[in-house]
């Protein structure tokens, strides 16, 4: 994978397949402390702590006693390769909670790349999950929690055009945001 | 036919009654559906619904259900596309570039007609 948020992507389907109705993911870039942080946490069926060392370790099983793939390993090997870690919590019947923590400014470090398109996919794919949706860029936030987009539907459907169009619109203009500093005047700053 | 008691039988009904609707609803609507496992993702899958989704927005394109899938099981042919026009079978597209998601969307889905050279054996 060339992007974390193709990891972001992958880790989420994880949770679908744990059956979470409500997932939560996270991206959290703190260019003062030199971090990056991304965390996808979920209400499903969680795992034995058994289970976890297995999702962590590539090599213990084979993808058929077992849906996640390796996916997991992947992304610790690319945490700790940047000065960071993976831990993942997990409680069978509660859900299971992703942590990675990266060196913001490492060489190494994959680019975040489109955060914007994993999210929305996330979103008009798999409508039947509750997603909450969190970005920080130092101590700015951006939250989209599409629940209440899905009630003002109502008998809307999700892949509706407008629907799209509006969902991406939302979610770039709210990452966009929470990197720029608009002024009064309404001028636009990139904050680095 | 059981017999209605309370409220909540009564309640009960009526979910019931929502969940034949959803499912007449959508058996007759196109869907179009995206393998997002873990070597999909890798391979492209992203990029290739996002050209789907480009294509909804473009065209303006009502009523498709559009879904992912995790893992449909067939090594080395992803990204997999798979479109289910209403009343027909589905239909299997392997290594589905945004390009050729397009192609699939303004043959397949829009006029009906199945794109012979993408389609793989599912």
């Amino acid at each position: 994978m060339r992007e974390l948020s193709l990891h972001l992507l992958d880790i989420a389907e994880n949770s679908i397949s744990a059956g979470a109705s409500r997932i939560v993911i996270s991206v959290r870039e703190d260019l003062v402390a030199d971090e990056l942080w991304l965390e996808v946490s979920d209400n499903g069926k969680g795992m034995s702590p058994e289970m976890v060392e297995k999702v962590l370790d590539p090599f213990v099983t084979s993808r058929t006693t077992r849906k996640v793939g390796l996916g997991i390993p992947l992304l610790k090997q690319a945490a700790e390769a940047c000065n960071g870690f993976l831990t993942l919590e997990s409680e069978p019947g509660k859900g299971t909670k992703l942590i990675a923590k990266f060196q913001h400014s490492h060489i190494d470090r994959m680019p975040l790349g489109n955060l914007e398109d994993t999210i929305i996919t996330l979103i008009l794919t798999t409508p039947s999950v509750n997603w909450v949706f969190r970005y920080q860029y130092n101590d700015r936030v951006f939250e989209f929690d599409d629940m209440e987009l899905k009630e003002a539907l109502g008998n809307l459907p999700l892949s509706d055009f407008r629907v799209i169009k509006f969902l991406s619109n939302t979610i770039t203009e709210g990452v966009q945001e929470a990197r720029n500093i608009t002024t009064k005047e309404g001028v636009v700053y990139a904050n680095h | 036919m059981p017999t209605i008691k309370s409220i909540d039988d009564l309640k009960r009904l009526r979910e019931e009654a929502q969940k034949v609707k959803e499912l007449r609803d959508q058996t007759g609507k196109t869907q179009v559906v995206v393998g997002m496992g873990t070597v999909g993702i890798a391979a492209g899958a992203r990029e290739t619904l996002k050209a789907i989704l480009t294509f909804i927005e473009d065209q303006h394109l009502p009523d498709i259900i559009l879904r992912q899938t995790g893992n449909i099981g067939l090594g080395g042919q992803d990204p997999v596309v798979q479109v289910i026009l209403p009343g027909a079978e589905t239909v299997t597209y392997g290594k589905v570039t945004p390009a050729m998601a397009t192609r699939i969307m303004e043959e397949h889905v829009v006029k009906g007609i199945i794109v012979q050279e993408f389609r793989i054996e599912a």
